[in-house]
């Protein structure tokens, strides 16, 4: 075996476990949190909100539990774990948004927290209301055929 | 039965994630922004619907739910309003997510004080 395949060989061997053991993880808490989220917004329904107004509010919980596990400094200790377990359901978004305007409270409330909230929401929210524009205006060009 | 199918997509949604943020360039930054985006664009085809008929939440909470919610928007908005609607459709569909994460931001900001990272 040269040096070349050797190196290869050790890549292979290195970096496999542990991301068959964070994806596991990243399963296991994701998976969690979309079912406590599938919970949240049955009851919601149980008290006879419409489904929409169920669904909103259903993220609006989640997003004010990251939020505030974010400030109590456990969201972090949790995605330590759980990688993109916590990082794809919209605590993750939230998480972004809450931990950016924490951290810029020191370089005051305009250009630090007002603007660096926006660090990650910011691309989130440009990309997703850009791509739904080109939706919109293909769908209103289809529709007109 | 519901919860189960919720559990397991969304865990696998997760898990797609993760593979990404280990295998490949991509920061969690970017995921954020590839989920919203794929979730626009199922949406549009048509393909996130029955998703999200067949694993609840599992399909609604990840960020590709977002995403989803923004092309159902728009599409509504086009079909009451016209061309105009494409312009309107999207925030207002995402608009209780994101009002509620910037303002709980805020006001986390103004509780809590940023931890030294260990």
């Amino acid at each position: 075996m040269d040096n070349g395949t050797y190196k290869k060989y050790v890549e292979t061997r290195a970096k496999k476990s542990p991301t068959l053991k964070n994806c596991l993880r990243a399963f296991l808490c994701g998976g969690a949190i979309c079912t406590a989220a599938h919970a949240l917004k049955s009851l919601y329904l149980c008290f006879g909100m419409p489904d929409e107004t169920a669904g909103m509010l259903t993220s609006v919980t989640l997003i004010f539990a990251a939020v505030l596990l974010t400030g109590i400094g456990v969201f972090d200790k949790i995605a330590k774990h759980a990688g993109a377990g916590t990082l794809v359901p919209i605590t993750g978004f939230a998480n972004a948004v809450a931990s950016s305007a924490i951290d810029a409270k020191t370089e005051g409330f305009v250009l630090g927290v007002g603007a660096k909230i926006f660090t990650i929401a910011g691309p989130v929210i440009l990309y997703g209301i850009s791509a739904g524009v080109i939706y919109g205006v293909i769908y209103y060009v289809c529709r007109m055929l | 039965m519901s919860y189960f199918l919720a559990f397991a997509v969304g865990g696998l949604l997760c898990a797609a994630a993760q593979i990404l943020i280990d295998k490949t360039r991509l920061t969690p930054a970017r995921i954020l922004v590839a989920y919203v985006v794929i979730g626009v664009f199922l949406g549009a085809v048509g393909l996130y619907r029955p998703i999200l008929d067949f694993a609840g939440g599992g399909a609604a909470t990840p960020l590709t739910g977002f995403g989803y919610v923004i092309s159902k928007g728009v599409k509504e908005s086009v079909d009451r309003d016209g061309l105009v609607g494409a312009l309107t459709g999207g925030l207002t569909a995402s608009a209780g997510g994101i009002t509620a994460a910037l303002f709980f931001g805020l006001l986390a900001s103004l509780v809590f004080r940023s931890k030294p990272k260990k």
